[in-house]
């Protein structure tokens, strides 16, 4: 469902990616783990065609992310880091508002809203300024938005972060309430207890690099997930320092 | 076609629950009534004058509110738009990438142009709005005196024009960046330079200094403002509205570049 080869982001001479490779099967949900600045959210707004990589490709639902970016757009469900809403709307109107852009028919447009109103908990407050909600009711509004048109894949950037130990549950049963038959998901986050329990496959990048790939049941036979996040990240990084060291080396003998 | 009404009518809805939204309709209609007073009143004086000297009623017939009160009216009213056409166009991308609702834009299956119209739709229907507001000046002077309509409908379409190409240019500062402050000085900055770039035309020889006259929007308004309408100058304003919203879109899309 998700193919990508080689995905390289450089910003300027700086390479935020550096050639990812990685897949998820339909119906599979994916957690894309990595520290701060791993390239994350970089890789995400790739695949959803917010900015071009610089080089290699992603195929989504078969499509290609740059060439078919207008089919992939239409199968992907998106909630950004920070949520995309307009304050000066309500939930309702915000809904309306992106259920037509995301091309739902137009008879199909207000039940489309009631449902994703209805999944989230938005219920209590459909009718009040996007500016005034709390910032869990803020994160489902965000999700709300990204799943208004049924998408087949998910892309969900830390759906929990920032949230109340309550909120992070709900929110969490929520997604789990969303992974269901045939929808593939991706999901970022830092929280590994939350990858643990929703998740099929692990993912983890570390500065741009992919530094492992499994299933969560292989990864979890003889440690816990924060050991090995922990191990690869640090065995990756031990390796980037002598790569550095011997490259000064190499310098300081020429 | 859907997607372009679908964003022109959210773009609308943001715009009117906006304060600036009536800050600048009610500076527009205000500075518009003090115009249209104070020239209406000078109007007035000139025809009490004329009509007390001898012979003063040949000279009367050369008195006509068109040339006397709305091309005068018309003109400050130019002047108004543009500083205040900015103020209306700078939320436009500026605000969408500070609140991160771009990502939500650029990532669902609209075309980059759809999302340009889109915005460009909304502002001008305000635009429309507030420019239609100010027929309450022509109205007035039809009920009282005997303007000739054709002429104020022709600078009525000519003050159109000019807030539409202000707009295209407004929204093309606005998707340079992501501070409103520098979308709306950009903007303003441009829009002067196209009322003063013919300047130089009479001392910069014969070819530079049409070329000149032809791309300052002054002429063109003030042809339309009496009663002139060259398709010159529609060709004009036409070349002009569609130029900057491509550069507008091509500023989008650059993104998808970079
Ligand atoms: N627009 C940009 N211009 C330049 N550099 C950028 C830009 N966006 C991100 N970066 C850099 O790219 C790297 C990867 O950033 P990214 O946001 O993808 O990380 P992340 O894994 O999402 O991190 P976090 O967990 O903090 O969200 C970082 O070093 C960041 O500084
Ligand atoms: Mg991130």
């Amino acid at each position: 469902m998700i193919e990508v080869h080689e995905l390289t982001k450089r910003y300027g001479d700086r390479e935020a990616v550096k050639g990812i490779s990685f897949s998820a099967a339909r119906g599979q949900v994916l957690g894309f783990l990595g520290p701060n600045g791993a390239g994350k959210t970089t890789t995400m707004r790739m695949l959803t065609g917010f900015l071009p990589p610089s080089s290699g490709t992603a195929r989504i639902a078969g499509f290609d992310i740059f060439t078919q970016s207008h089919e992939v757009r239409r199968r992907i469900g998106y909630l950004p880091e920070n949520p995309p809403l307009y304050p000066d709307m309500t939930v309702r109107a915000y809904l309306t508002f992106v259920a037509k852009l995301k091309g739902v028919e137009r008879g199909r447009v207000k039940s489309a809203c009631e449902a994703a109103i209805e999944r989230t908990g938005l219920g209590d407050v459909s009718g009040r300024l996007l500016a005034h909600l709390s910032k869990g009711y803020k994160q489902r509004a965000g999700l709300a938005q990204a799943l208004i048109h049924e998408p087949e894949v998910l892309v969900l950037d830390e759906p929990t972060i920032g949230l109340d130990p309550r909120q992070i549950i709900e929110i969490r049963q929520l997604i789990k309430g969303l992974v269901s038959g045939d929808r593939t998901v991706i999901l970022s986050t830092h929280i590994l207890p939350e990858v643990a329990q929703v998740c099929d496959k692990v993912v983890i990048i570390n500065s741009g690099r992919i530094a492992c790939e499994d299933s969560i049941e292989n990864l979890t036979r003889d440690a816990t997930l924060e050991e090995v996040f922990l191990r690869h990240i640090s065995a990756d990084a031990a390796a980037e320092e002598r790569a550095a060291h011997a490259l000064a080396e190499a310098e300081a003998r020429v | 076609m859907r997607n372009v009404l679908t964003i022109a009518g959210r773009e609308l809805r943001s715009i009117f629950v906006s304060p600036i939204a009536y800050v600048v309709m009610t500076g527009f209609l205000l500075l518009g009534g003090w115009f249209f007073f104070n020239l209406l009143a000078r109007f007035n004086l000139l025809v009490s004058m004329y009509s007390s000297f001898q012979g003063g009623a040949e000279a009367m017939q050369r008195l006509n509110v068109n040339e006397f009160v709305l091309a005068p009216l018309f003109h400050n009213l130019s002047v108004v738009l543009v500083i205040l056409v900015p103020m209306i166009t700078m939320r436009g991308f500026a605000e969408e990438k500070r609140a991160g609702t771009y990502e939500l834009l650029l990532t669902s299956p609209v075309a980059t142009w759809e999302i340009v119209l889109g915005k460009f739709v909304g502002m001008i229907a305000f635009i429309t709005v507030m420019i239609g507001l100010t027929s309450i000046y022509g109205l007035i002077l039809w009920a009282y005196g005997n303007p000739e309509v054709g002429i104020m409908l022709s600078g009525y379409a000519g003050l159109l024009l000019l807030a539409i190409t202000f707009v295209t240019i407004g929204l093309f500062a606005s998707s340079l960046t992501e501070n409103q402050i520098i979308a709306a000085v950009t903007g303003l900055v441009m829009l002067l330079l196209l009322f003063v770039i013919a300047w130089p035309a009479d001392s910069a020889g014969k070819t530079i200094g049409d070329v000149l006259r032809y791309v300052s929007v002054t002429e063109h308004f003030a042809d339309l403002v009496k009663g002139v309408i060259d398709s010159k100058s529609l060709v004009y304003f036409a070349t002009m509205i569609a130029g900057w919203l491509f550069l507008t879109q091509r500023s989008v899309e650059s993104i998808r570049w970079r």
